[in-house]
């Protein structure tokens, strides 16, 4: 073996791989501005994606908030500098940890449900049936859940954001011995519109790559019962890899300058 | 007398995946009303046939008429036109899990033809009953059908929107033969009562004489004979032969090994 092939092999698979995604993207993008609209099937997955998930990232920014001025506590109390714990709190929340956080577990929940079901019903003809009954499967399968996933993960984030900064106050006050009314004033005073906007901005981005990754890999299924789970597993994981990345993009893109 | 032009006429009809030759230059036609059984092993092809047929795939050469008119390559509005006077019963039923039965009959018809859907629970329904089955399977969901429900449902689905042309993919495999006979004689029914152009595709020589007006053989890519059902028996392909023999011995090998 050459490892030099290997590596060019490798190398144009990775490119074959991103221009499929890219057509698929904008072939997708196509169908969700025109006409016919689904109302009823995008309100069904905006409830799946959104009031669905909201227990799990309920409890995925509670203690994610918690944890924060636990430890930040352990840290700044050596430079009495523990006045900076809702600062820290109400930042990493917002502009972080919220989207991140709460745009991984719905990549789990929700990014394999899609590639499942999208998966199934590949192998078992049913997009093929789609089609041979004259309506379009990106318009009725994949155009609804991207539109869902971009709309419905920023709602879902705000939420988090508010459970998070509350997981936050309650172990300073309660555990912390902090004022109620200095921490709550603090909060409010270190936190700008950009960096709420900032976390639902990445949120609408990761809800849309959750989706459309989801729908990608679940489309392009093939050969059963393996072929879809193996769809599912490359739908999670590369829906993480992309949040993670954009995260850092989109950071870069708010705060650089 | 000049004969009436073909329903469906196919000329030179090439589809390859890969290095591997799946159609090698198919010609088919099939004429208004007729009902065309084209039979061959497995993998020989004759599902991408009809896949090709319907645009559910693209071919990489020839010519597909449908009515004269050139569907090879057709996107968008005009291949929604040209879909819109298909049916097609799938191999597995391919019904929505998602949806009560009497929605998945309904579908071309909402969907498709933006029908209000009382009316078009109405007419599922009374197609159900063209298939045998009452209405109050209509409100179930097809996981709690058996096989040969969930093929009828699909018939039901198929001739919902009265199509011009109908495509059967293996419509009796995974049957037991009492229920195999059953949807041959409900496939016959329906053609007829449509008038519609037919066209299928299986293994099964039993459903193929029952629902064939003509029988055509591919074999590598190929068309190889194409005739009209009683001939069956009397032909001197040697292809032929084996197949509605069922040998094992002759001259079609199975490639056991790649």
């Amino acid at each position: 073996m050459n490892p030099l092939a290997t590596i060019g092999r490798i190398f144009l698979a990775f490119l074959a791989t991103t221009g499929r995604i890219t057509i698929f993207t904008a072939r997708s993008l196509s169908h969700c501005v025109t006409p016919p609209f689904f109302p009823r099937l995008i309100i069904r997955q905006m409830i799946e994606i959104g009031y669905y998930s909201l227990p799990v990232v309920g409890l995925t920014a509670v203690f994610t908030g918690m944890v924060l001025a636990l430890q930040s506590y352990t840290g700044f109390s050596r430079f009495s500098a523990e006045s900076a714990i809702p600062n820290v709190v109400v930042l990493s929340i917002t502009r972080e940890l919220g989207p991140v956080l709460a745009g991984l577990m719905v990549a789990g929940r929700i990014g394999a449900a899609i590639a499942a079901e999208i998966g199934t019903m590949r192998v078992t003809e049913q997009i093929d049936a789609l089609t041979t009954l004259s309506t379009n499967p990106f318009k009725y399968l994949i155009a609804p859940r991207l539109i869902a996933g971009l709309t419905t993960l920023p709602l879902l984030v705000l939420v988090a954001d508010i459970i998070g900064v509350f997981g936050g106050y309650l172990v300073s006050i309660y555990k912390l011995g902090f004022n109620p009314a200095t921490y709550l004033k603090n909060t409010i005073d270190f936190v700008d519109f950009i960096d709420v906007v900032s976390g639902l901005v990445k949120a609408g981005v990761f809800g849309f790559l959750i989706a459309l990754m989801g729908c990608y890999h679940g489309f392009h299924s093939r050969g059963g019962a393996q072929g879809v789970g193996a769809a599912t597993t490359n739908a999670v994981v590369s829906a993480s890899i992309l949040i993670l990345s954009f995260n850092y993009i989109i950071t870069e893109l708010f705060f650089s300058a | 007398m000049t004969e009436a032009p073909p329903k469906i006429a196919i000329r030179g009809l090439h589809k390859r995946f890969g290095e591997k030759v799946v159609l090698d230059g198919v010609d088919l036609d099939i004429a208004r009303g007729e009902s065309l059984v084209v039979i061959g092993g497995s993998g020989s092809g004759k599902s991408v046939l009809i896949k090709t047929i319907i645009g559910l795939l693209q071919p990489d050469s020839g010519s597909i008429r449908i009515d004269g008119e050139e569907t090879a390559g057709l996107r968008g509005r005009e291949r929604d036109r040209v879909v819109r006077k298909f049916g097609m019963l799938f191999q597995g039923g391919a019904l929505f899990d998602s949806l009560r039965v009497w929605e998945n009959v309904a579908f071309g018809l909402i969907q498709g033809q933006r029908m209000p859907r009382a009316k078009a629970r109405e007419i599922a329904l009374e197609k159900l009953a063209q298939v045998g089955l009452g209405p109050e399977v209509g409100d179930l969901s097809p996981a709690e059908l058996s096989g040969g429900m969930q093929k009828r449902v699909g018939l039901a689905r198929a001739i919902a929107t009265d199509p011009e042309i109908i495509f059967f993919d293996e419509p009796t495999t995974g049957l037991d033969p009492i229920m195999a006979d059953v949807i041959n004689d409900l496939i016959v029914d329906c053609v007829r009562r449509l008038g519609a152009t037919a066209l299928s595709i299986t293994h099964d020589m039993a459903s193929a004489r029952k629902i064939a007006d003509h029988v055509a053989m591919l074999y590598q890519g190929k068309i190889i004979w194409h005739d009209r059902v009683e001939l069956i028996d009397s032909t001197d392909n040697p292809y032929v032969d084996q197949f509605i023999h069922g040998r094992a011995e002759g001259p079609i090998k199975m490639q056991l090994r790649r």
